[in-house]
């Protein structure tokens, strides 16, 4: 579990472009939306088409990003349960 | 009409990995790809905004050149955005086509796609600066000093904006050029469109 | 000098000509009845192949690139992209209606919107440009600008040509300049529209933000799950007073505003700020209190995002009572950068057939607003209709369409 939570870490900073940030500074319960690190609705989008491509989860409502994305604990406890590859 | 006189304030070049502001280099690194050069410019420059590392490349070279200028004046919410260039946003357009081309790796990305419109980079330059005013793109085959004077000539004069940051911001694959302005009621610098196109060429 | 525009735009910028190709008629005939007949265009894809075709519904111009060929007399090696096709037929009829010749006499402008440009066929033969000789022709026709020249030639337009691209405002953005160049005298007569013909690029670039209905799009329902996108062209004769003593004058422009939202690359702000003030700008040019405003063509679009800013955007400005309004999507689809053009030749229809076009499938009114768009055909006095078109970027623009 703790190596998905690094890799998710990894990805988001690769795929969303935080210059500034490194895994280390990404806490488990941290918020990745609003406050937290400051994402936004493009960036929710752009994690639904990682979920699709790398661990073969379709989410069909974007609403559903809102919980599932909520820190990095939550996706990846949520990846864990549903992934297809 | 009574018209005032209206002058260029100050101008921005971006080009071959240099930054300048008012004919005078604020920074170049030429050692670096456009990706490369934006980090280490932001950084000398100490722009510290990490929405610039989510830009497509147009949006990038568009913010580089309205931050040399309007931080230096303190943006006015009033300052309006007339832009122009010759390859729209097609750049970015071509990442989102192969993106969409290939049946067996069919991923395309939400946060290029918002990127194949060239008028995005009005709307990043609007965010950052917080302006909510009128702005335009306007797509030519080559800088139209004219067009750009006529248009900002009309904004200032008929009070639409206080002032107007226009110009060209051009990006196309390894090419890339930006050419921005300030026009308003202070300067030293006539707005003619002979001005414009000696500081355009001048390339400094 | 802050009255200046004002007096300006008093004196008026007449509307002359209008021409129009959409999903709901070939023709501004054709485009007059469905309206009236609350008939709408949008339907299953048929003219592009995108493995999208199940999950979308689009609106489509109901001819095929040979029968638009064939209308227009092109010579077979033409190097046309449908956006071009769509934009002359449009542009000529806006030219018929009007009854100008264009010649040397009067210098005629034309300002063209775009945002697809000639995406439609770069698309199709993209991996055969280096290798088939047949289709680079469609190289030199990709770029925006080259559906604008196209048509300004095909008119004989002996003026100032421009393309204008600011995502779904262009067209509105092209009419108001068109306006601005007639009132500062830079020009008496000018052609303004746009056109934007179905593409795999939009289709896949708006599935990819999740913003595509699979259903017929439900502007200002509570329910709405999305856009559907179209494809059409409208344009608009634009001439200075002086120029139509004699003439049958079918509307005035008599506002219009441009600001930015500056919140977010694609979405709209909570509170509607850019359209709040591209609204408030637009009633100002046009010397009108909110109240004198009898119809609002919408925005509109059927996203989740868009229509409730754009509620809020209009309660600020409106406040109670609320004008009749409604979003002419319903019919036509969203037509990107023709989106302005199309809504201004409808609002033009609304003071034409003095009637209020309905906001078909509506239900059930938004939660957070209560707003009830008209959803029914409504005949009643109309003097002034406000139209709206928003864009990616944050780009917001308002145009005030008046009778007298």
């Amino acid at each position: 579990m703790s190596e998905l939570k690094q890799e998710l870490k990894e990805k988001i900073i690769d795929i969303l472009n935080l210059e500034d940030l490194s895994p280390s500074d990404i806490n488990n319960n941290d918020a990745l939306f609003g406050d937290g690190l400051g994402l936004d609705s493009i960036d929710a989008l752009e994690l639904i088409v990682m979920l699709d491509k790398d661990f073969g989860i379709q989410l069909t409502d974007p609403k559903q990003g809102k919980e599932i994305f909520k820190s990095i604990s939550v996706l990846a406890d949520y990846i864990a349960e549903h992934r297809k590859k | 009409m009574l018209s005032k006189n209206l002058f260029i304030s100050s101008y921005c070049h971006v080009k071959n990995n240099t930054i300048s502001f008012n004919g005078n280099v604020l920074f170049s690194d030429d050692s670096q790809d456009f990706s490369g050069f934006v980090k280490s410019a932001a950084k000398h420059l100490n722009t510290s905004y990490p929405k610039l590392y989510k830009m497509d490349n147009l949006s990038k070279l568009a913010s580089l050149a309205a931050d040399a200028i309007l931080s230096e004046q303190k943006a006015q919410s009033d300052t309006a955005l007339v832009f122009s260039n010759r390859a729209s946003s097609l750049d970015t357009d071509r990442k989102h086509q192969a993106s969409i081309s290939d049946t067996n790796n069919y991923y395309p990305s939400p946060s290029i796609f918002v990127y194949t419109l060239p008028n995005i980079c009005l709307g990043e330059i609007s965010i950052k600066h917080q302006l909510h005013s009128e702005n335009c793109f306007f797509v030519f085959d080559k800088f139209n000093p004219e067009h750009l004077h006529g248009n900002t000539e009309y904004l200032l004069h008929h009070k639409k904006a206080e002032t107007v940051l226009c110009g060209w911001v051009d990006f196309d694959d390894k090419n890339y050029e930006a050419f921005l302005y300030l026009v308003s009621e202070n300067g030293n610098i006539a707005h003619t469109v002979d001005e414009i196109s000696r500081r355009y060429r001048s390339k400094l | 000098m802050p009255n200046i525009e004002k007096n300006k735009a008093r004196k008026g910028v007449a509307i002359t000509g209008i021409g129009i190709i959409s999903a709901i008629g070939n023709t501004l005939e054709e485009n007059r009845i469905s309206l009236l007949s609350s008939q709408s265009g949008i339907g299953d894809v048929t003219q592009i192949k995108t493995k999208q075709a199940s999950q979308i519904k689009v609106g489509e111009v109901k001819l095929t690139n040979d029968e638009l060929i064939d209308q227009l007399n092109l010579p077979k090696d033409n190097n046309f992209t449908r956006t071009a096709l769509l934009g002359l037929v449009a542009a000529k009829e806006a030219v018929k209606n009007s009854g100008i010749s264009i010649d040397a006499s009067i210098e005629t402008g034309f300002i063209s919107a775009t945002s697809v440009g000639g995406m439609d066929k770069t698309e199709i033969h993209l991996k055969d440009f280096p290798s088939k000789r047949e289709t680079q022709k469609y190289v030199s026709s990709h770029h925006a600008g080259d559906s604008t020249q196209k048509i300004a030639d095909a008119l004989g337009i002996n003026g100032f040509v421009t393309t204008i691209s600011t995502a779904c405002s262009s067209a509105a953005n092209a009419i108001m300049l068109g306006a601005r160049m007639i009132t500062s005298g830079q020009l008496d007569r000018v052609i303004v529209g746009g056109t934007d013909a179905l593409s795999k690029f939009t289709i896949n670039g708006f599935k990819t933000l999740m913003i595509l209905s699979d259903d017929v799009c439900t502007p200002f329902d509570e329910d709405r799950k999305g856009l559907n996108l179209g494809e059409a062209a409208a344009y608009l004769v634009l001439e200075s007073d002086e120029m139509t003593k004699n003439k049958n004058v079918l509307a005035y422009l008599t506002g219009y505003g441009n600001a930015n939202d500056a919140f977010h690359q694609t979405a709209s702000s909570e509170t509607g700020e850019g359209a709040f003030l591209a609204m408030q700008k637009a009633l100002q040019i046009a010397d009108l209190k909110s109240s004198d405003i009898n119809y609002v063509n919408a925005h509109g679009t059927a996203t989740p995002n868009n229509d409730l800013s754009e509620s809020m955007a209009l309660t600020r400005i409106f406040g109670e009572p609320m004008p009749d309004f409604s979003s002419t999507k319903s019919f036509t689809g969203h037509t990107l950068a023709a989106a302005g053009a199309i809504e201004a030749v409808f609002s033009v229809m609304a003071l034409q057939e003095q009637t209020v076009w309905p906001n078909l499938n509506f239900r059930t009114k938004i939660e957070e607003t209560g707003l009830e768009p008209t959803s029914v055909l409504k005949t009643k006095n109309i003097q002034n209709v406000l139209s709206n078109s928003f864009g990616f970027g944050g780009n917001c623009s308002t145009l005030i369409f008046s009778k007298r």
